[in-house]
């Protein structure tokens, strides 16, 4: 099966190029000099060919919690996304802290998921940050990061151990920065809002506490720590601080927070209700600023589907988090390449690809010659609506129903297949 | 029944869900409309037909005797049928969700459900999901209307207006929904409003609101014209925010001492249950400043005229 792919301006930041030219394919990768007649032509006359998109922040459900969403559904979304790989995470029901958790969730990718899904494991057995997860029998089972996403592990010296095993292992630690007594039972932002709605506030400084610590284990031990959805202006000023030291550490940032402030949740919409939490405007202004000076350098989604009826309960007693594969990379286009010119398109591609593909070792997120191909092609005009009903994930928990955005990813093709195409 | 009217205006809402949406002219409306209701509990017969045939619906899943036994006070001399539900006799307990339990409560056609409940925003939850009147009888740490609304009624009926005064909030702010109702209603009606409590329990961030805070209650105390006093529950999970009942006396205290600072007209309020003795001297409770019982009265009447007005919408 041969592929070419014509028309299009190639952007691939792994191999700084960005030229209008054609990409071939042959057998599943990325090749040179096919003949048309052999050849299905793909006209990307006015598209972006990227290298498949990478998320390394999804929520798949699966074990556990398949009415939310399964490996297949999520996988789905993701293609529909404009995403290639995507990173799961291992708060499943089991826990993904056993290697034969990973085993089966490997095996039933390949067995139903359209695309890439790459297991992470947890740091700590039950995500209880009580005691070390086996982490190096879950490294050789496969999987390519370690997390307890969701939980923090509060014992700094459980996090130290954890850190220095896992460099010994040779998988990046990626940590959902929240420290609980600060936080407590906080659900919003702690700011004006919290005050005048009476809701528990969950202060930034909750999120800066671990992030502080974090650089502090990631000198101490030399080894990557990846923080995960930064959200407040203080943890950027750390990472910066910390980075042009050379300290192994980085930091992500979800769609949600840059599109959103802690406004938007006096009608008590728990699709508002997240964690971290919405911030302020001068949250987001230093996240966008974060963006452009390279402090903050992978983009994820956080996806995380909950059934209609988890949602719609009192705003205090409903679970965080929103679905965001299908409406991600429209967001950051819109957001960070129109609106507000944080960053040009070609950055934003290296967001998703080189940056995180580096991060997490991954052979993913390059056009070369010889390269699996995964190829992600986007129309960066292209003005669309938001709308849940159409959808492929399982679930509908989005703030973002009714938005116009511009741009959005129009064909997603893994190892030489299109799995999905607008 | 053609929808309340007086003086020009028309009440609009079905739902009471705090005082943060009501305008200062809605606030007077329901207010004046309690006056006429206040004489009603004055009559041999406090009874009036408003409500005949109606039923409501006291779904408290939160404990409470004095909110609860008002409202049904309210509801019975307004002629309607009530009945009470409270969490451990609903089936929230048995797992079924809050939509799901007032959905049940709307398919035997309750007009009117009042709504206590530990959760910020669950008034306006059900609201939005029903078709019957739905008051809030305080939600989490967010608003407890009716409790502003006899506030302001008592400092009305002692004082003549609300505009020009000034009013102390004394006590745990952070967690109570009887100050932020309160802050709301007495802003709106042009009074100026000082927090005073420990820094834990006030933070600065209720400036944003437009009020004052301090932490030096006897500065406050003779600049003002009502002192409401809210109750301090040490008890309850607050440990970490004040060190202990003695020391909270201590600094914030109304005791007796502190009283000789007040204005001789000021008024001493407190929304109820009182520890006395913690947040204020037992006698003072019980003094001429004190218009505590008046507030428990007044808040039948507040509570007649709002189930009078909001229960009519529902009726249209």
């Amino acid at each position: 099966m041969k592929t070419i792919i014509r028309g299009g301006r190639i952007i691939d930041p792994t191999n700084k190029r960005d030229e209008v030219a054609e990409l071939m394919i042959s057998d599943g990768r990325i090749v040179s000099g096919i003949e048309d007649r052999d050849a299905q032509i793909i006209d990307a006359t006015g598209l972006i060919v990227a290298p498949g998109l990478i998320d390394i922040h999804v929520h798949l459900r699966e074990p556990g919690f398949s009415w939310k969403e399964t490996i297949e559904s999520g996988a789905r979304a993701a293609a529909a996304g404009g995403f290639t790989t995507v990173v799961c995470m291992p708060n499943t029901s089991p826990v993904a802290d056993s290697p034969s958790t990973i085993a089966w969730i490997k095996d039933r990718a390949a067995e139903v998921a359209c695309v890439n899904v790459l297991p992470s494991g947890a740091i700590s057995k039950g995500l209880a940050g009580e005691e070390l997860a086996p982490i190096g029998s879950l490294a050789q089972a496969g999987v390519v990061a370690i997390t307890d996403d969701g939980h923090c592990v509060q014992n700094n010296e459980l996090m130290r151990r954890a850190v220095e095993y896992a460099r010994m292992v040779g998988v990046p630690v990626l940590d959902h920065c929240q420290d609980y007594n600060l936080v407590g039972n906080g659900v919003v932002h702690e700011g004006y809002w919290s005050t005048l709605l009476g809701l528990p506030g969950w202060p930034a400084a909750g999120e800066e506490a671990i992030v502080a610590r974090n650089i502090l284990l990631a000198e101490l031990c030399d080894h990557h720590i990846h923080c995960q959805h930064i959200s407040s202006a203080g943890s950027v000023r750390l990472l910066r601080e910390a980075r042009s030291r050379g300290v192994k550490i980085s930091g992500e940032v979800c769609p949600h927070h840059i599109a959103l402030t802690d406004e938007s949740i006096q009608n008590f919409d728990t699709n508002y209700k997240m964690n971290p939490p919405l911030r302020s405007e001068r949250d987001v202004a230093a996240l966008l600023e974060g963006i452009a000076y390279g402090t903050l350098d992978i983009l994820a989604s956080d996806h995380a589907p909950h059934a209609k009826f988890e949602k719609e309960v009192e705003f205090d007693q409903a679970p965080f988090g929103i679905v965001g594969l299908e409406t991600e990379l429209g967001l950051f286009i819109d957001l960070l390449v129109h609106k507000t010119k944080t960053i040009a398109l070609p950055r934003l591609i290296e967001l998703f690809t080189l940056n995180p593909a580096r991060l997490l070792k991954l052979d993913a997120g390059t056009l070369a010659n010889g390269a699996v191909a995964d190829v992600t092609l986007i129309d960066p005009a292209l003005e669309w609506t938001v709308n849940a009903d159409n959808f492929e994930t399982l679930s509908c928990n989005t703030p973002f129903t009714g938005r116009k955005l511009k741009g959005r990813a129009v064909r997603t093709i893994v190892r030489g297949e299109t799995v999905w195409a607008l | 029944m053609n929808g309340p009217q007086t003086g020009g205006m028309r009440w609009q809402r079905k739902d009471l869900l705090g005082m943060r949406e009501l305008s200062a002219e809605e606030i007077t409306f329901v207010l004046d409309t309690a006056n006429a209701f206040k004489e009603v509990g004055t009559r041999d017969v406090k009874k009036v037909p408003a409500l005949r045939g109606k039923t409501l619906v006291n779904f408290f899943v939160e404990p409470s005797t004095r909110t609860r036994t008002s409202f049904e006070l309210a509801a019975t001399r307004l002629s309607a049928d009530v009945i009470n539900i409270s969490a451990s006799t609903s089936s929230l307990t048995k797992g079924e969700t809050l939509k799901d339990t007032a959905k049940i409560l709307e398919a035997n056609q309750a007009d009117i459900i009042v709504l206590r409940h530990s959760s910020a925003g669950a008034a306006q939850f059900l609201a939005e999901r029903l078709r019957s009147s739905v008051i809030n009888a305080g939600d989490g740490a967010h608003e407890h209307p009716t409790q502003a609304l006899l506030d302001l009624y008592t400092i009305r009926q002692h004082r003549g207006a609300i505009a020009g005064l000034h009013v102390a909030i004394v006590g745990d702010i952070l967690f109570s929904r009887v100050a932020r109702s309160n802050i709301f209603a007495l802003l709106k009606l042009g009074a100026r409003v000082t927090l005073v409590g420990p820094s834990t329990l006030v933070p600065r961030a209720f400036e944003q609101l437009g009020v004052a805070v301090s932490h030096r209650i006897d500065e406050v105390l003779p600049t003002v014209d009502v002192v409401n006093l809210l109750r301090i529950q040490h008890e309850r999970q607050r440990k970490e925010y004040f060190p202990g009942i003695g020391e909270y006396i201590r600094l914030f205290g109304l005791t007796k001492a502190r009283a000789k600072l007040l204005k001789p007209d000021c008024l001493i309020m407190h929304p109820g249950p009182i520890n006395r003795g913690v947040e204020i001297d037992s006698d003072l409770a019980d003094g001429v400043q004190s218009v505590i019982l008046d507030q428990v009265t007044n808040g039948l009447a507040v509570r007649m005229a709002v189930l009078y007005l909001c229960g009519g919408i529902a009726a249209r």
